[in-house]
């Protein structure tokens, strides 16, 4: 058995969403071996060797190959894939983009966003909003899979695997035009260890801001938000914590004005301790939350600075 | 340009899935069905690319198949998409619950059939929540994509698409013919007024079976069971802001 795993990467660093991946692979047995593709990403591969139970890693370089096109990965990965009975990514957008294009080619089943491994053919994943889980076993003697990463510990470093170059594939009909990231001095939503989010009751942008922003600097945590306040365009499109938007599971969430939509919490209720204030005793966010604080955010946020000191 | 629009008839989306008792699946009976909210985004966005809505010139879409796969009640889905504005329809009626690997063999074959120039479709449905047919489909054809596209621009033989990504936005082109799958804030998808209702009702949707395209759509996958998600018990209510933050640091969390 050996299984290979996609790496995630910014250019520079290896993402923790690699880690918890790698975590996925060696449960289901056998040598896991992972790929970096890039440009100039021999640093990224350098770092992926280090990861724990890593057999080897490789190295897949391109001028076109730094913005992870799913073309191009596909193409990297199709030539490699003979020597794998599994092949994992994470549950990124870029993962999720390029796995059903290798699983097509492969004429396998893709596995979308597992969060269990009960054996090697039977994953266990969300379907409906995470309002169901279901457990599947594949047939396919080859398994392509995407990782749901907060469902997994993160592999520890200590590892020295051997680095090796492999081919990299191309994009030959579509092209990177540019890109827009958001720029922050806060930890990412999807790794922080604490996560503050806001929903409609904010109001506005400049409110949900000059609530949040303040709060979550306070707390070193990142800034989330409902699909309500992102809909409403209280906060930009990738605060969106949900089934739509993005999966957390942090040490502690706090959510503030948040009724809690059932897509709201597909996204937040694995997290280890929530907390939620909202001035409707009703509201379905207190049949999730560890602590419930019933008042308004405007009374409530600024005695919670005051008493976080 | 022709554009094919696939629609999935699904659980609709302010209904609760409930867990049937014996752990085979999710109760569907007497449950409110509709279009997959992502597939209703890409038909709205086929109708303005036909109507010249927004930054799309008119005519940049001259027609709209849209084409599903699923029980003879998706005629529904198919005539919601035609009120909207779509021009005629498809049904390859399957009473079994097909995975996206043979959703997107039968669609493959439906494009050689109908020679789109561009397949527009929503990034993932509301109950298998895969978020892999458009993808799928693009890589049978050798056909490029754009996944998750919140704007899309048609020219110079290219489709432009921002895409919604972690972290941000990122765009790229991609050479027509290809797939490109749609993201929630893409558009808000109108409502059909009355008079598109009925029109749509004269609109013909042709009634196929999945045998008629000969593709493999066997089972890959066995489903042994499926659960409740565990539930969180509802915690305790604190006083004040203050009692919080004294509860939060005794239990360690801060």
């Amino acid at each position: 058995m050996a299984v290979l795993v996609i790496a995630d990467h910014d250019g520079s660093i290896v993402r923790d969403t690699t880690h918890k991946t790698v975590t996925a692979a060696r449960a289901l047995g056998g040598d896991v071996d992972l790929l970096v593709v890039g440009q100039d990403a021999r640093a990224v591969a350098d770092a992926a060797a280090k990861i724990d139970g890593v057999r080897k890693v490789l190295l897949a370089e391109g001028a076109g190959l730094g913005k992870a096109l799913a073309e191009a990965v596909e193409a990297t990965v199709l030539p490699l894939a003979e020597g794998y009975d599994a092949i994992l990514a994470p549950a990124t957008t870029d993962g999720k983009n390029y796995a059903p294009r290798i699983a097509a080619r492969l004429d396998v089943a893709p596995i979308s966003d597992i969060v269990e491994v009960v054996a090697p053919d039977t994953f266990v994943r969300p379907i409906y909003a995470g309002n169901a889980l279901e457990t599947i076993q594949s047939s396919d003697a080859k398994k392509v899979i995407t990782v749901r990463s907060t469902a997994f510990a993160a592999a520890g470093e200590g590892g020295s695997a051997s680095v090796e170059t492999v081919a990299g594939g191309e994009a030959p009909k579509t092209t990177f035009v540019g890109e827009e990231m958001v720029k922050s001095d806060r930890p990412e939503l999807g790794a922080a260890k604490i996560v503050v989010s806001g929903g409609r009751a904010l109001g506005s942008a400049e409110e949900f801001h000059a609530v949040m922003d303040p709060l979550a600097d306070k707390l070193g945590a990142a800034v989330g938000a409902s699909r309500a306040a992102v809909d409403a365009g209280y906060a930009p499109n990738d605060y969106q914590v949900g089934q739509t938007g993005k999966v957390v599971a942090p040490q502690l969430y706090i959510a503030i004005g948040i009724s809690g939509a059932i897509q709201h919490l597909a996204g937040m209720k694995d997290s280890k301790v929530i907390v939620a204030i909202n001035k409707d005793p009703d509201a379905p966010i207190f049949q999730v939350a560890d602590y419930g604080l019933v008042a308004d955010y405007k009374t409530a946020v600024p005695e919670l600075m005051a008493a976080l000191g | 340009m022709k554009v094919l629009v696939p629609v999935k008839r699904v659980i609709d989306y302010n209904v609760k899935a409930r867990v049937k008792a014996d752990q085979t699946g999710v109760d569907l009976a007497n449950v409110k069905m509709s279009m997959n909210p992502f597939d209703e985004i890409a038909v709205e966005e086929a109708v303005r690319l036909k109507e010249g809505k927004e930054h799309h010139a008119a005519g940049t879409a001259t027609e709209i198949v849209v084409v599903s796969i699923g029980v003879t009640q998706a005629q529904e889905t198919i005539r919601t998409a035609l009120a909207m504005g779509a021009d005629r329809g498809l049904l390859i009626q399957s009473d079994a619950d097909l995975e996206p690997l043979a959703v997107a063999k039968l669609l493959k074959a439906v494009v050689e059939e109908e020679k789109p120039d561009l397949v527009l479709m929503g990034k993932q449905s509301i109950d298998g929540d895969n978020n892999a047919v458009g993808q799928m489909l693009a890589a049978l054809l050798g056909w490029p994509q754009a996944t998750f596209a919140s704007k899309i621009e048609i020219g110079g033989g290219k489709a432009t698409v921002t895409r919604e990504i972690d972290g941000g936005l990122q765009t790229i082109a991609a050479e027509l013919p290809a797939v490109v799958t749609v993201d929630l804030r893409l558009n808000t998808p109108r409502y059909a007024s009355l008079p598109n209702i009925m029109k749509a009702k004269k609109k013909e949707i042709a009634m196929k079976a999945v045998a008629d395209y000969g593709v493999d759509v066997a089972p890959r996958l066995k489903v042994q069971k499926v659960t409740e998600p565990p539930k969180r018990a509802a915690g305790v209510k604190v006083e004040s802001a203050a009692q919080l933050v004294e509860t939060l640091k005794s239990a360690g969390v801060l």
